[in-house]
């Protein structure tokens, strides 16, 4: 569904990716994972054609993305949907009409089709309570699943999850977990989790990358990336605070620095 | 409710810019006086017309009845050829009229002012104002002053 | 030496780059015309927001810089014995200068800064991106809007500014130092020409409305997204929108009134 091949991209003279390639299922939850500022949520703009690769290919549904008109690119983002790191929900409009939004803008229900379908989504999220408040009156783990909700609004094939987990309380977590399962599965989407958490990203992942200074450095399954005899998997699955990624950032000896006057 | 109060807010807005807009057309500026319900232009020769300038007010007994449309240089006369635009309504001054270049207050603007002569019959469009006074140019009022004086002298 | 140079020539390309990057910006939001006359729901709430909320501070300015001039004009003018034009002095450089200009700088200090930080800030909360991604042009449903509201907006206020200038000096004038009440107003009708003053005022606080939305509307798209960038591009929009607007004024001025 899917495929990114020999993608290079850079920012300034650092290269975020360094000819990549990657193979997304389709209708199953693929992670990709790694430490913060590896680039995956550059990695999900480019899926989505917000940024120009400087060479290699992505294509998505067969099409590829960055030789699309603006138009065509347009309707291939209706059948995507992106829960952005932040929610990213529109700060004037309750949650409510966030959610018609898309569908007042890309389609001619009446108003009252249109009520049904946010109330659906809503309910899928466990939040039809909450349609009349404002996106400021939400807590952080609501606002994401109401994002969750909009990028649903559409019905899109696939949707792609900007660091769903990133501070949230262990309830919400555990609901957010769920949620992407479950949605996954009765709405046969291909879903792309972006994550730095392990623990819940294996529980529901069907299929890992792991990214580095821009290379993939592991792939597999949860099961079989648990038992990746490398060790930079080793310490990210488990958490530790130096091994391959050392603690300090690069530096003079300590010892040296500090006699240094 | 609250999308009506801001459409409300938004109409009382616009209806009290477009009020101050009117205002500004006729209380503030001269536009009423622009919507001439017709007018016809006569013309005059002044040998000098001092500081006179386009749309100067032109008058008669002191009530403004119409404007100076424009003026040029008479090449055949050798003097200035003004424009004068009189509105419809006044349509019935004696084609004797006669035409003076004065100046409101001591350093204001010029005008014409209109006398009206006696004669029966009216100024027509296209009309020429024969009888007309110069500008007082303050030079000239004072050699002229200076010359008489002399004269008298001798 | 050589490396001040090269600063200078980088400065130049840099704003050279981004002057064309405002201009694809504006074309932009010019062709997105037809977009938002179908959505004048829109535009509506974007004149309450940039037009109705900017009324009263442009209001109340307008009174008081209008009762300032009454002030003025009559103590400068009695000493000529001249007060009988005071109508003329006060309409005159409120309806040319006073009108377009402080209204449009009013403006830019309320409105403009407002649009440049509400915009970065939906740059930096990803707003804008998940427009994007939800298939909606940003600059088609945000930026248009706020656009037509800041270009209608403002030539309106300028004619409120000037009116209760106006009244401002009347009132000064006199109700409170006596002037002859006849004289203010029929002085001002024969010397401020409609085509010559009022339109000519009009087209400045136009010219002026364009300047001062492009600006703060290109200055928040072009923010960095961060609480820094943010205020730093709300600064800028409110220096060069008052550059901007003086710039202009002086080449309107001596284009409308002659230099000659
Ligand atoms: N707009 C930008 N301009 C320049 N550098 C950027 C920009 N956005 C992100 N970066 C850089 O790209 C790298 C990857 O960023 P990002 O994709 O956000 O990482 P992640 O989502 O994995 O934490 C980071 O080092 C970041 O500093
Ligand atoms: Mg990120």
């Amino acid at each position: 569904m899917i495929s990114i091949r020999n993608l290079t991209f850079s920012r300034g003279n650092r290269k975020i990716f360094d000819n990549i390639s990657m193979q997304i299922m389709p209708h199953k939850i693929t992670a990709i994972m790694g430490p913060s500022g590896t680039g995956k949520t550059t990695l999900l703009k480019l899926i989505g054609g917000q940024l120009k690769p400087d060479s290699g290919t992505i294509l998505v549904n067969d099409q590829e993305i960055h030789q699309l008109s603006r138009r065509a690119l347009y309707e291939l983002r209706k059948k995507m949907g992106m829960l952005f790191q932040s929610g990213a929900l529109l700060s004037d409009m309750s949650v409510y009409d966030n959610i018609a939004f898309p569908i007042r803008e890309h389609t001619k229900l009446t108003k009252s089709m249109i009520r049904t379908v946010v109330l659906m989504k809503l309910n899928a999220v466990g939040l039809r309570g909450a349609r009349d408040l404002m996106p400021s009156e939400l807590s952080g783990g609501m606002a994401r699943r109401i994002a969750m909700a909009r990028a649903l609004a559409l019905d899109p094939e696939m949707i792609l999850y900007d660091e769903p987990f990133t501070g949230q309380d262990p309830i919400s977590l555990a609901v957010l977990v769920k949620l992407i399962k479950t949605l996954n599965q009765t709405l046969h989407l291909t879903s792309i989790v972006v994550s730095h958490d392990v623990e819940e990203t294996a529980s529901i992942a069907d299929y890992i990358y792991l990214m580095s200074e821009g290379k993939i450095v592991g792939q597999g399954s949860p099961e079989e990336l648990t038992q990746s005899d490398s060790e930079w998997v080793q310490q990210f699955m488990q958490g530790q605070a130096d091994g391959p990624v050392p603690f300090h950032y690069p530096a003079d000896d300590f010892s040296e620095e500090l006699f240094a006057l | 409710m609250q999308y009506k109060w801001l459409e409300i807010s938004v109409g009382l807005f616009v209806s009290v810019a477009i009020a101050a807009l009117f205002f500004l057309a006729l209380q503030v500026s001269n536009f009423s006086s622009f919507q001439d319900k017709g007018s016809y232009t006569v013309i005059a020769h002044f040998e000098n017309i001092g500081g006179l300038k386009e749309k100067a007010l032109v008058s008669m007994a002191g009530v403004p009845i119409g404007r100076v449309s424009s003026i040029r240089f008479d090449t055949e006369n050798y003097d200035a050829l003004v424009n004068i635009r009189i509105d419809a309504q006044y349509n019935n001054l004696p084609t004797d009229t006669s035409a003076s270049i004065l100046t409101a207050g001591l350093l204001g603007d010029k005008y014409i002012g209109l006398t009206p002569g006696g004669l029966d019959e009216n100024l027509q469009e296209g009309d020429t104002i024969e009888l007309t006074q110069s500008a007082l140019v303050l030079e000239r009022l004072i050699s002229q002053f200076l010359f008489n004086s002399s004269d008298k002298d001798d | 030496m050589i490396i001040f140079f090269q600063h200078i020539g980088q400065a130049c390309l840099k704003s050279i780059e981004k002057l064309g990057r405002a201009s694809l910006f504006f074309i932009a939001i010019i062709s997105s015309i037809g977009y938002v006359l179908l959505r004048p729901n829109l535009l509506i709430k974007q004149l309450f927001s940039v037009g109705v909320l900017t009324f009263w501070l442009i209001a109340i300015s307008g009174l008081f810089v209008g009762m300032v001039l009454g002030l003025q004009g009559v103590y400068t003018l009695s000493t000529f014995g001249a007060e009988s034009s005071l109508g003329i002095m006060v309409a005159a450089s409120l309806v040319r200068e006073l009108g377009p200009v402080v209204g449009a700088l009013l403006f830019a200090g309320r409105a403009g800064s407002a649009l440049t930080a509400e915009i970065g800030l939906m740059k930096a909360t990803e707003q804008l991106s998940g427009m994007e991604m939800m298939a909606i042009d940003p600059l088609k449903y945000i930026i248009a809007p706020r656009f037509f509201a800041g270009f209608i907006s403002l030539p309106l206020l300028v004619a409120i500014f000037s009116a209760m200038g106006i009244i401002g000096g009347y009132l000064a004038g006199v109700e409170l130092l006596h002037v002859d009440s006849g004289a203010y107003w029929s002085q001002m009708q024969a010397s401020i020409d409609f085509d010559a003053d009022i339109v000519n005022g009009m087209i400045k606080s136009i010219i002026f409305a364009w300047l001062v939305s492009w600006i703060a509307l290109f200055e928040g798209y072009d923010a960095v997204p961060t609480s820094a960038g943010i205020s730093r591009a709300t600064t800028r929009t409110v220096v060069n929108s008052s550059f901007a607007i003086l710039i202009f004024d002086f080449l309107l001025t001596a284009l409308m009134f002659g230099v000659a």
